[in-house]
């Protein structure tokens, strides 16, 4: 499996632990699955763990930017956490980095949902 | 998609045997990718029976990475900028930005059928070791 996902709630916010690749035909989809199946159950507060996410392509990131602005549709909020270099590096380069709300520990993160 | 993992496969050994760091190296495998990926579904969208050829070469002073396909062709100028305030939500349009993002030069040229696009990573010190390898 190119991504695994697994689900923990603290606080009201929902983390998502991912681990593995976020791209075409691999994450891209289970990202998108995971996304919409929290959506469509009325959870408001989404917290994307990146630290084990070692790749992610440009359908992975379209795959953020939908969830962010699903999320953002439906009165809800996506935010990232943990970054890795080469992760942050993408969402530089094409800018996204302004877009998201990202956070590097998990205490900050879960706070800046109240 | 068997043929973008090989191609990725293939960058991943290029740039590994040049010598480079591991994120300058992730920058070129990704944007070969990118460029796979593009070869496959809008150049000759998943037709199994259009082909993807790439060749891979070390100069010595570069990589030189062409990735070519056999669709209906592309003019890279009809892009919309992806970092245009209007098109920053979009869910696709950064593939091609990627590419000249990570690499020192990108070339396209048009095919009788197809697209091939020539990707150019200038590598820093000497390094001299050739390769060239064609897929098919």
């Amino acid at each position: 499996v190119a991504l695994s996902i697994s689900t923990r709630q603290l606080d009201g916010v929902t983390v998502l632990d991912l681990s593995g690749r976020i791209t075409l035909g691999e994450g891209s989809v289970q990202l998108r699955d995971a996304i919409r199946d929290l959506i469509s159950k009325g959870v408001k507060n989404i917290l994307l763990n990146l630290g084990d996410v070692n790749y992610i392509d440009s359908s992975g990131l379209g795959e953020l930017v939908s969830a962010f602005t699903t999320a953002k549709n439906q009165n809800a909020d996506v935010k990232l956490l943990n970054l890795t270099k080469k992760v942050k590096d993408v969402l530089q380069v094409t800018k996204l980095y302004t877009v998201f709300d990202i956070y590097d520990d998990e205490a900050s993160a879960i706070a800046s949902f109240k | 998609m068997e043929s973008v993992a090989e191609i990725e496969a293939a960058a991943e050994k290029l740039t590994r045997e040049a010598g480079m760091d591991e994120d300058e190296g992730f920058r070129v495998v990704m944007a070969v990718r990118e460029a796979a990926v593009n070869a496959v579904l809008h150049g000759n969208n998943y037709d199994p029976k259009k082909q993807v050829t790439a060749s891979f070469e070390n100069t010595g002073k570069s990589l030189v990475i062409t990735i070519a396909d056999e669709g209906e062709g592309l003019d890279p100028a009809t892009l919309p900028d992806p970092l245009a305030p209007e098109n920053l939500l979009r869910g696709t349009g950064r593939g091609i930005f990627l590419i000249r993002s990570f690499l020192d030069e990108v070339h396209f040229r048009q095919l009788h059928p197809g697209t091939e696009l020539t990707l150019i990573k200038h590598l820093s010190p000497a390094v001299n070791n050739e390769k060239d390898l064609d897929m098919k």
